[in-house]
C-alpha cells in the first residue's frame, strides 16, 4: 500500500514539475496532456488505498524520513492515510482529475496554457501534502503551499490590474491567519512537546482548559483565514479574478474546505474545549446567513457562486463546532462535487458569452447550451438540497444536527439560509438559462463547449446525483476515527415534519426564483429601478461595506503609518545609518589611498610605522595584564 | 676594566638594529637599501648569538646560521633584480620606481 501512498502524493508533484519544464514556451498539449494523466494516476492510487480502507485494512502510516531531529524535536516527513485522509484524497483527486482535463479544453486559447498547468498540478501536490500529513508541521507546509499556488492562480492573468490586486488580498489575508494557525502550532508543540497528530492529541486530556482554549482558537484562526470565515472573508469573491477552472478546484472544492479538514483532524482537541465548538458553530451560522444575503443582489455570476461556498463552509463548521465531524467532513465532500460542476458550468457559459459575467445580460441560453443547462441546473437542485440529490443527504443532516444539540437557533438560521440558498441559485439559473434571449441585444453568439469538457464533467454531475446513497458505507467507514454520534430526531412525526417542511421551503424558494425571474421584460439594470434605489439592496450589494470599511478604516491608516514609518524611521534612521557606515568607509578608503604611492621608500617608512605601533600596543596590552590586579584596585580606588 | 657582558651586547645590537632601520627609511638608492637589510639581520644574528651563549643554549646560534643563510639567498636575488632593472632603466634611485602606484 506504501507504493500507492507514495504514488497519489508525487505524481501531482511530478505532472507539475513537467508542465513546469515549458513554462517560458508557447502552448504545448502535452503540458496538459501528461499532469492530467499523473493526476489520473494519483486518483487511481487513491481509490486503490480507498478500497483498501473500506475493506477494513489497517491505517497506511509511512515515514518517508527525517526532516528536522534537534534536541527535543522530531519531525518527520510523515504520511498518514486513514478514514479521514482518504476521503480528502478521494475528493481532492477526483475534483482535480477533472478541473485537469477541463482546462485542457478551457485554456486552450491562453498564450499561458503550460504555465497554468504547473501551478495547477503543484496546487494538488500541496493540497495532498496538507491532507495526508501526520503532524502539524507537515500541514503547515502544505497549508502555506496551497496558499502560495492560489495566489499564483488568482493572479494567473496578471497583466490584469485586479487580479493582481485579488490575488495579493488573498495571499495577505492568510497570512493574517496562518500567524494565528502558526501561535496555535507552537502551543501544541510547548504543552505537548510533540507536533505528531496522535502523540499530542493523546496528551491533551492532560492539560489545563485554558491552554486548550488558547490552542483552539489560534488554530481555528488559522482555519478561517483558508476557509474565509468572518471577518476574514473578503479575498473569496475577489478570488474570482481567476480563471474559472481554479475557482472550480481551489475556491471550492478543496483548498477552501482545509480549514474544516483541519478542525476535523483536530477533533480530539475540539472535543475537550465544547465552549469554542459553540463559538465556531455560531461563527458558521452567522456566515451562513451573511455570505447567504450577499449573494442575493450580486450581479456577477462567479461571484454568487462564490458566496454560496462560504455560505456551505458556514454549515460545515456549524457542523465541525457542534461535534458532528463526520457530518461535516461528509457535507464537504458532497459539496465539493456540485460546487466544482456548478463553476465548471459557469465556466462554460463565461466561454460561450466571452467573459460576461453578468446574468442580466445573459438568458434564454438553455437552448444553445443544453448539457451546461442540465449540469448547472443538476448542481443547484443539490446545493439546494432537494431530494434525493447530494445536499439533500449533507445539508439536512446538518439541520438535524443543529435541532438535536438543542441549539435552535443555530437551526432557524441554518432553515432560512437553506431557503435563501435555493433563492439565489435558481436565480442564477432563470436568468442565465430561462427568459428572453437578452444577449443578443450584444450582438453575441454563444455555443456549447467542447464535447470533452462535457464528458469530463460528468463523473461530476453523476457525484452530485448519488453522492447521498453513500452515507451509511461512509459513516461506518470514517467513524473509525471520528467521533461515531448518530443523529436520528426522536420521533419519526418530528422527523418528517423537520424534513418535508425543509422540502417545501426550498421548493417554494425555487418557485419564487423562477415567478421571479423566468418572465419577460427583464431588462440589465441601470441603477434606476425602485429595487435597486432601496437601502437593503444597497447594503447587500455593497457587501454590507466591509470592503469599503477595511480600504477605510484598516488600509488606509496602515498605508499612512508605513509612510510615515517609511520616511522618518527606514529613511532617516535606518538608512542613514547604514549610508553613513558606508560614507566613513568610502571616505577613509579615498583619504588613505595617498598612501599607496608605489614609492618604496615610503613603503617602507609606513612598514615601520605599523610594527612600531603594533609593537607599543603589545606592550601596553602585556603590561595591562602583567599588573591588571593592580589596576582594578585602581580603578575601584577611584570609584569607577 | 669592565667585562664585557649580555647587555653589551644587546644594546650593539639595539645600535645596529636602529641604524639599520634609518637606513632603511632614508636611503633612496636601491643597493643601500640592501646594505641597510643586511645591517637589520645581521643586529638581530647578534642579539641571537649573546643570548644562545648566555643561556647556554645553541638553539639560537642555529637560528643565525638560517638568518645568514636566507640573507645570502636574498642578496643573491636582489642583486640580480637591481641589475636587470639598471639595465633596463640605467639608475637605481628608488624614487623613480613608482609604477604600482595606486
Amino acid at each position: 500500500m506504501e507504493l500507492y501512498l507514495y504514488l497519489a502524493l508525487f505524481a501531482p508533484l511530478a505532472g507539475s514539475l513537467f508542465a513546469a519544464l515549458f513554462g517560458a514556451s508557447p502552448k504545448i498539449m502535452i503540458a496538459g496532456i501528461i499532469p492530467s494523466a499523473l493526476l489520473f494516476a494519483s486518483f487511481v492510487s487513491s481509490t486503490i488505498l480507498l478500497v483498501y480502507i473500506l475493506s477494513g485494512g489497517a491505517p497506511v502510516h509511512v515515514e518517508m524520513m527525517t526532516w528536522m531531529a534537534t534536541g527535543n524535536l522530531y519531525i518527520p516527513f510523515g504520511f498518514v492515510v486513514d478514514q479521514v485522509s482518504v476521503t480528502m484524497m478521494m475528493v481532492v483527486t477526483v475534483v482535480s482529475t477533472i478541473v485537469h482535463i477541463y482546462s485542457i479544453g478551457y485554456m486552450d486559447h491562453d498564450k499561458a496554457f503550460n504555465r497554468f498547468f504547473a501551478w495547477l498540478s503543484a496546487f494538488v501536490f500541496s493540497m495532498m501534502v496538507l491532507v495526508m500529513s501526520d503532524n502539524f508541521a507537515g500541514l503547515f507546509i502544505g497549508w502555506e503551499g496551497v496558499g502560495l499556488c492560489s495566489w499564483a492562480l488568482i493572479g494567473f492573468w496578471y497583466h490584469k490590474e485586479s487580479a493582481t490586486w485579488a490575488a495579493n488580498e488573498a495571499f495577505i489575508m492568510n497570512r493574517i491567519a496562518d500567524l494565528g494557525m502558526l501561535i496555535g502550532i507552537f502551543l501544541v508543540y510547548w504543552n505537548t512537546g510533540t507536533l505528531q497528530y496522535e502523540q499530542a492529541f493523546a496528551v491533551m486530556p492532560a492539560l489545563g482548559t485554558d491552554i486548550l482554549t488558547l490552542m483552539g482558537i489560534f488554530l481555528f484562526i488559522g482555519a478561517m483565514g483558508k476557509s474565509a470565515q468572518f471577518p476574514l472573508h473578503t479575498w473569496l469573491a475577489d478570488a474570482m479574478e481567476g480563471p474559472t477552472p481554479v475557482s472550480a478546484l481551489i475556491h471550492a472544492a478543496t483548498m477552501v474546505t482545509a480549514g474544516v479538514y483541519l478542525v476535523v483532524r483536530a477533533n480530539p482537541l475540539f472535543d475537550l474545549i465544547p465552549h469554542v465548538g459553540l463559538f465556531i458553530a455560531s461563527l458558521g451560522a452567522f456566515v451562513a446567513l451573511f455570505a447567504a444575503s450577499m449573494a442575493l443582489v450580486n450581479r456577477d455570476m462567479k461571484r454568487i457562486i462564490a458566496y454560496s461556498t462560504l455560505s456551505q463552509l458556514g454549515y460545515m463548521f456549524v457542523a465541525a463546532g457542534l461535534g458532528a465531524y463526520w457530518v461535516a467532513l461528509f457535507h464537504l465532500m458532497a459539496h465539493a462535487f456540485f460546487k466544482a460542476l456548478l463553476f465548471l458550468g459557469a465556466g462554460n457559459v463565461m466561454h460561450a458569452m466571452h467573459n460576461e459575467l453578468d446574468p442580466f445580460k445573459m438568458g434564454g441560453l438553455k437552448k444553445a447550451m443544453k448539457w451546461t443547462f442540465i449540469m448547472m441546473t443538476v448542481a443547484s437542485v443539490a446545493l439546494a438540497g432537494i431530494y434525493p440529490l447530494a445536499g439533500f443527504f449533507s445539508k439536512d443532516l446538518i439541520l438535524e444536527v443543529a435541532m438535536i444539540e438543542h441549539h435552535y437557533i443555530i437551526y432557524s438560521v441554518l432553515l432560512f439560509t437553506a431557503g435563501l440558498t435555493a433563492f439565489y441559485s435558481f436565480r442564477l439559473v432563470a436568468l442565465i438559462f430561462h427568459g428572453e434571449e437578452r444577449y443578443k441585444l450584444f450582438g453575441v453568439h454563444p455555443h456549447e463547449a467542447y464535447k470533452f469538457m462535457l464528458i469530463a464533467m460528468a463523473p461530476l454531475l453523476i457525484l452530485a446525483v448519488i453522492a447521498g446513497s453513500f452515507k451509511m458505507t461512509y459513516f461506518e467507514m470514517v467513524t473509525a476515527v471520528l467521533p461515531a454520534t448518530e443523529y436520528h430526531v426522536h420521533s419519526a412525526v418530528a422527523y418528517w415534519i423537520m424534513t418535508i417542511g425543509t422540502q417545501l421551503f426550498v421548493i417554494a424558494a425555487i418557485a419564487f426564483a423562477y415567478k421571479k425571474y423566468v418572465r419577460s421584460g427583464i431588462t440589465v439594470p441601470d441603477g434606476t429601478s425602485k429595487m435597486e434605489n432601496r437601502l437593503c439592496y444597497k447594503i447587500l450589494s455593497n457587501q454590507y461595506y466591509i470592503p469599503y470599511i477595511y480600504e477605510e478604516y484598516l488600509v488606509k491608516p496602515y498605508r499612512e503609518l508605513s509612510t510615515i514609518f517609511w520616511k522618518q524611521i527606514d529613511m532617516k534612521v535606518v538608512d542613514a545609518t547604514v549610508d553613513g557606515i558606508a560614507g566613513i568607509i568610502y571616505g577613509t578608503g579615498e583619504k588613505t589611498r595617498d598612501m599607496q604611492s608605489g614609492n618604496l621608500s615610503t613603503m617602507l617608512k609606513w612598514m615601520v610605522a605599523g610594527t612600531v605601533g603594533l609593537l607599543s600596543l603589545a606592550v601596553v596590552f602585556g603590561l595591562a595584564v602583567r599588573y591588571s590586579v593592580e589596576i582594578k584596585a585602581i580603578l575601584s580606588g577611584l570609584g569607577v | 676594566m669592565m667585562e664585557i657582558g649580555l647587555n653589551h651586547y644587546l644594546i650593539l645590537s639595539i645600535i645596529l638594529f636602529t641604524i639599520g632601520l634609518i637606513g632603511v627609511m632614508r636611503r633612496k638608492n636601491l643597493l643601500l637599501l640592501f646594505f641597510a637589510t643586511e645591517i637589520l639581520l645581521n643586529s638581530v644574528n647578534i642579539a641571537f648569538a649573546a643570548i644562545s651563549h648566555f643561556y647556554g643554549d645553541l638553539t639560537g646560534q642555529m637560528f643565525a646560521f638560517f638568518v645568514i643563510a636566507i640573507a645570502a639567498s636574498e642578496v643573491a636575488v636582489g642583486l640580480g633584480l637591481l641589475i636587470v632593472w639598471h639595465k633596463r632603466h640605467g639608475t637605481i634611485d628608488l624614487d623613480t620606481m613608482s609604477t604600482m602606484r595606486g
